[in-house]
């Protein structure tokens, strides 16, 4: 397959899926700010989503300062945000569409469709229509995971297009549990109070593993299990241990395609192993802050092995 | 219901869809129409227009009734079409070989050598088979009984063989009893004609199984949907110009798997932008070196670099005395008469009668740069007079035909639009072949003669009966 195909059939998986976390952000961020708290709550809501989308830097430069209405506006629609839910189904749609000989009519019909979509829907102002427009970007990801899964062959093209989804989705759920850590208690609000315990909860609800945390721990939301189920539980299939095994799957699918095996195959293997023996405890008294920013930083440069390797 | 040959009757090869119009509910056409729109919008069959930032992406309109062609007529026109393209393969190969036609005085040097598309590079060159024209589109209108005219020949990088293969799908999907009560011949075969003709005309190094590609300037093109499509369709890929590289004058093209070799590129990019080392230096969709890979005999430029010479509106004038000239025989398909402005007799007549006249540019397309006399203020003609006289030799003229219509679906009803035709030329070592049907342009405007897509024209599905 041509390397310029990989890589957008790779990118197409990436910015599906991103489009996908933002959205799952952004309802956070409006359940959150919807608490019954002491001042200041909603703010810090909506700073945490900017802060999580990894985007705060832009955000602040472009003179915005983080309201509601400001952050809906930057993360969901803004053109001046390239890695806006808009920007990215645009751009998964651009890449789609430059690679549709790779593509099943299906797949492209469920990316085309979302992009056709985001026209037809506009930006919606009142705050129903939103969650209702964030509810259809979750259901459009869908699609076009169903779409591939249900109708792909499994060759390369199937790889690329997955192995894009799954580094995507670790890098959010690595964000989306650092959205914790910028979500300051206001104060008066205790560790392990009312309001910490929505937080917790709050995200368990945007993974869709609310009900799964039930099942796996039972017994009532605690960070350490959260972090657990989202860091090392393979039974998760968002948790980034799940998400290096797809990784891993994936890229071992392509070299046993290719016959050939590279550095990006030996250095998700190695990442892999050290989930082995990994103990949640462990993690948080070194910082989980630190861990998912370590986290980041290694999955930064498996992406950039396999770029290196397959892509240019 | 039109689509006649004489007040009031209709042509025989309408009979009955005329009869099965007639029994249709009112509405039928109007809600197939839409259905038509929707689909085409879903799957993407787009076309981009230049300079129009709104509306990146357009589709062409969709006329519902088919233009049908009988199996007597076409026959014919087959005939005159594949006298036609030999008549243009062997124009090319003498052009950049002996130029026997020159030195016979069949055409003039200069028509030749200050075209904008003749390549001094290609000069005693022989592309692998001598094939230039693999793929060559020709504009036929038809003014009366007397069957077609020539219009035009596309020789470099004819469009739209994306539109004959849709239009046809989507009348089987809406219209599937009107498959079953005619007999009409398959368009699809067109892929496989291509993909066959294609592996012909392989280089001689190439072996059994040559590996071909489509090259595209990428998702900005106008035609990139036909692009994508036809890799689609021939299961080949789809490539950039950054996509392929040249070494040794080998071209091959970067997969994940590394280098792999390219025999054969059906590029729908022009010659200005192949390939920055020869041609245009800021061209960016191109490939440096390729065409050192091309007079190497490595690959097959699909074109043959150069073809356009023989696209010219000037050379289309002297195509008649060229395929005499070449193969002895009479031409079977005649051109529309045509008025040579360089030639000062010719130009003093246009002049006196341009109110009536057609006028187009020698290197114009797309429908631009003409003046359609009988549709023009008085303002227009007295300009379009004053650039004829600053520069004769870039201009022909035409009178105006009367063109024949195809009933046509408006917000009324049926009404009769005029078309034109583009059948698909194919030409390979193994022979010249067209796929039975072709791509029918309309014009949507009532009394409009212009049918491009770029100026609001329309298409429809061309049947071609059997028997």
């Amino acid at each position: 397959m041509l390397s310029r195909t990989a890589e957008s059939l790779y990118w197409t998986g990436r910015y599906m899926e991103r489009a996908d976390f933002l959205a799952r952000i952004l309802e956070a961020a409006v359940r959150l700010a919807a608490l019954p708290a002491k001042d200041g709550a909603a703010a810090t809501a909506w700073a945490s989503a900017i802060a999580s989308a990894g985007v705060s830097r832009a955000f602040a430069a472009s003179g915005r300062s983080p309201t509601e209405k400001s952050v809906r506006e930057y993360l969901a629609f803004a053109s001046d945000n390239p890695s806006s839910i808009r920007a990215c189904i645009t751009a998964a749609r651009t890449n789609a569409r430059s690679v549709r000989t790779a593509l099943t009519i299906e797949l492209w019909e469920a990316i085309n469709g979302a992009w056709n979509g985001l026209n037809e829907l506009g930006e919606p102002g009142k705050r129903d229509d939103f969650v209702r427009f964030l509810e259809w970007v979750k259901s459009t990801s869908l699609n076009v995971e169903g779409a591939s899964s249900r109708t792909m062959l499994r060759n390369d093209a199937y790889w690329f297009l997955r192995l894009g989804m799954a580094i995507e989705r670790a890098d959010n759920t690595a964000r989306l549990l650092d959205v914790k850590y910028h979500l300051l208690l206001p104060a008066g609000e205790r560790v392990g109070g009312q309001l910490d315990y929505f937080q917790w909860t709050t995200l368990l609800r945007e993974v869709s593993a609310l009900t799964a945390y039930r099942w796996v721990y039972r017994e009532s939301v605690r960070p350490w299990l959260v972090a657990d189920l989202m860091v090392l539980n393979r039974q998760m299939p968002r948790s980034l241990a799940s998400c290096q095994g797809m990784i891993v799957s994936y890229l071992e699918r392509l070299a046993t395609d290719y016959g050939r095996r590279g550095p990006a195959q030996r250095l998700a293997s190695a990442r892999l192993a050290q989930f082995n023996d990994a103990r949640i405890e462990d993690i948080f008294q070194s910082g989980l802050h630190e861990y998912i920013l370590g986290f980041l930083g290694e999955n930064n440069k498996l992406a950039a092995a396999i770029q290196d390797q397959y892509l240019v | 219901m039109t689509g006649t040959s004489g007040p009031g009757e209709v042509r025989h090869p309408y009979r009955t869809l005329s009869r099965w119009l007639d029994a249709a509910p009112a509405d039928l056409l109007t809600s197939r129409s839409r259905q038509a729109e929707l689909f085409f919008r879903r799957m993407g069959v787009t076309f981009a227009v230049y300079g129009d930032v709104e509306s990146n992406e357009r589709l062409i309109p969709f006329d519902v009734v088919p233009r049908i062609i009988g199996a007597a007529e076409w026959t014919a026109l087959e005939k005159g079409l594949v006298q036609r393209v030999n008549g243009l393969n062997a124009f090319l190969k003498d052009i950049y070989g002996a130029q026997e036609c020159i030195k016979a005085g069949i055409i003039p040097a200069d028509l030749i050598f200050t075209n904008p598309h003749y390549r001094p590079e290609m000069q005693g060159r022989r592309p692998p088979g001598d094939i230039w024209t693999h793929i060559c589109g020709v504009d036929l209108v038809r003014t009366g009984e007397d069957g077609f005219i020539v219009l035009e020949d596309n020789c470099r990088t004819p469009s739209g063989v994306s539109y004959m293969l849709e239009n046809r799908e989507m009348m089987m999907r809406l219209f599937p009893d009107l498959f079953a009560e005619h007999r009409i011949r398959p368009v699809e075969t067109y892929t496989d004609m291509l993909l066959s003709s294609l592996q012909a005309s392989a280089p001689e190094g190439a072996g059994g199984d040559p590996n071909i590609v489509v090259l595209t300037p990428g998702p900005y093109n106008s035609a990139y949907y036909e692009h994508s499509f036809l890799a689609d369709k021939l299961g080949v890929e789809l490539v950039e110009g950054g996509d392929l590289f040249v070494n040794d004058d080998i071209v091959f093209m970067r997969t994940t798997q590394g280098p792999k070799r390219v025999d054969v590129i059906y590029r729908r990019i022009d010659d200005d932008w192949l390939d920055p080392l020869t041609f245009r230096p800021d061209s960016s969709v191109g490939v440096p070196g390729i065409m050192n890979a091309y007079a190497a005999g490595n690959v097959t430029l699909s074109n043959a670099v150069g073809t356009g010479v023989a696209d010219d509106k000037a050379v289309y004038t002297y195509m008649p005395e060229i395929i005499r000239f070449f193969s002895g025989e009479e031409p079977i398909l005649k051109n529309v008469p045509t008025w040579r402005c360089r030639e000062p007799d010719a130009l003093k007549e246009v002049l006196d009668k341009l109110p009536e006249l057609v006028v187009k540019e020698v290197g114009g397309s797309g429908g631009y740069g003409m003046l359609v006399g009988p549709a023009s203020t008085k303002a227009e003609i007295e300009d379009f007079r004053a650039k004829l006289i600053a520069d004769p030799d870039d201009f022909i003229a035409q009178p105006t035909l009367s063109l024949s219509t195809a009933p046509t679906l408006d917000g009324s009803g049926l009404s009769p639009r005029h078309v034109d035709l583009r059948p698909f030329v194919l030409s390979s070592p193994a022979g010249v072949k067209v796929a039975p049907g072709g791509l029918t342009r309309v014009a949507l405007k009532a009394g409009s003669l212009v049918v491009n897509s770029s100026q609001g024209g329309g298409t429809k599905d061309t049947w071609v009966l059997d028997e």
